[in-house]
């Protein structure tokens, strides 16, 4: 709900989560899958920086309905 | 005998048109107009009374005619106030939610579900579904007829399905004749036949996705997480689980979240990795080299962390409302939110 409540006031959210599919019932717009739950930016530098470089891309793609991307 | 007060506007009351709109509360004794129709199918009911009210009226001076319709309610001493129906009418639907949602006793409204009063009921009032137009009236009147005697009579009302209104956002435990697991495999086989049904409906609203950010080398950028990331030895207390709010930190000229200084206390996951480096979660680390090659803007000074486990709803909503007035006012122009 948090994802929900940032976007509603108009500022772009990437919510990073290994269960998107919750993310979608609830009606978050941008979700990207993480690979774990207990790691969901990898394991190490290399993995995380691929993970948030696409939630970057995520931020400046503009959707209009719930979108999932996968990280790798 | 169940004792019905009936609300209808000045153009269903009989009061006048368009013209007639600025009239202020009244009573008429009895039915009038729909009323008819509703006592017809109100066995074992009556309505004492009607009350009226303009809409431009109740749109303009809602706290005087909302004080004076509930005086006049309550002078009646009935059992259940029927308001509309209003169909697609948004003025008259936002008067009856109003007026429903306000009343101490059982209240519903009876409008199209997409009428802007449904919402303005605040879950406070029942919502009997109707079509978009006064076509629809002579299907509406039994349905809340039978809603209304139910209400009026105090019995215990069955799901929104069975009674005829349209879901409040609450969530009631019932007994079930069959445990989860047999549930379970019935709504599988069900699927699998190509009927796919929920126990739980979703009932969540959407959010229009705001445009994407222009450019993101001259954006600030918050990080936020629901994964209960917090300063080492936890000084503020974040729960584990059914956390009562949110908390922020700052993070102006960290480098990354060291594990020597953060930890996460969230209680529904093994956090061993988590806390073998806590950028596994929310990535201070690559962002802030991000920040240096020119890919962000800049990162804002403060990160903001709850524990999403069990986290009700409301409360998640309400946290994430107030996360979202920081940020705002703070000139934050995106955000990456990590969850578990």
């Amino acid at each position: 709900m948090l994802a929900k409540e940032i976007e509603r006031e108009g500022i772009p959210t990437v919510f990073v989560t290994s269960l998107p599919t919750i993310a979608t019932m609830i009606g978050v717009n941008r979700i990207l899958r993480g690979p774990a739950i207990t790691h969901p930016f990898g394991l190490d530098e290399k993995e995380r920086r691929c993970i948030v470089e696409r939630a970057l891309e995520m931020l400046e793609t503009d959707i209009e309905a719930t979108t999932v991307w996968e990280a790798a | 005998m169940v004792k019905v007060v009936h609300y209808l506007n000045q153009f269903f009351a009989g009061l006048g048109g368009e013209e007639a709109a600025g009239t202020p509360p009244t009573r008429l004794e009895g039915s009038a107009g729909p009323g008819r129709g509703l006592a017809a199918a109100l066995e074992g009911g009556e309505i004492v009374g009607t009350l009226a009210c303009g809409d431009d009226y109740f749109a303009e001076h809602e706290e005087e005619a909302l004080s004076r319709l509930l005086e006049l309610l309550a002078a009646d001493g009935a059992d259940v106030l029927v308001c509309g129906p209003a169909f697609g009418s948004g003025r008259f639907g936002y008067a009856c939610a109003r007026l429903a949602a306000a009343a101490p006793i059982p209240a519903l409204a009876a409008m199209h579900e997409e009428n802007p009063g449904v919402a303005a009921t605040e879950g406070r009032a029942f919502v009997v579904p109707t079509a978009a137009n006064v076509g629809g009236m002579r299907d509406a009147l039994p349905r809340m007829a039978r809603l209304a005697l139910a209400l009026g009579s105090g019995r215990e009302l069955g799901p929104p399905g069975e009674e005829g209104y349209l879901p409040r956002g609450f969530r009631r435990n019932v007994r079930a004749d069959k445990v989860g697991a047999e549930r379970a495999i019935d709504l599988l086989l069900a699927k699998l036949a190509g009927e796919t049904r929920t126990e739980v409906a979703g009932g969540f609203d959407r959010v229009a996705p705001p445009p994407s950010v222009t450019d993101l080398s001259r954006a600030l950028l918050a990080l936020v997480t629901e994964a209960g990331c917090v300063p080492q030895g936890n000084p503020d207390r974040l729960p584990a689980i059914r956390a009562q709010g949110w908390l922020r930190y700052p993070i102006a000229g960290e480098r990354g979240l060291e594990r020597a200084r953060y930890e996460s206390v969230h209680g529904g996951f093994d956090v061993t990795l988590a806390n073998e480096d806590p950028n596994r979660l929310v990535p201070l680390d690559v962002v802030r080299a991000l920040e240096d090659e020119g890919r962000i803007g800049r990162i804002h000074d403060t990160f903001y962390t709850t524990t999403g486990n069990g986290t009700p709803v409301a409360a998640s909503t309400r946290f994430g409302r107030e996360i979202a007035t920081e940020l705002r006012d703070a000139g934050v122009e995106a955000v990456l939110l990590s969850g578990t």
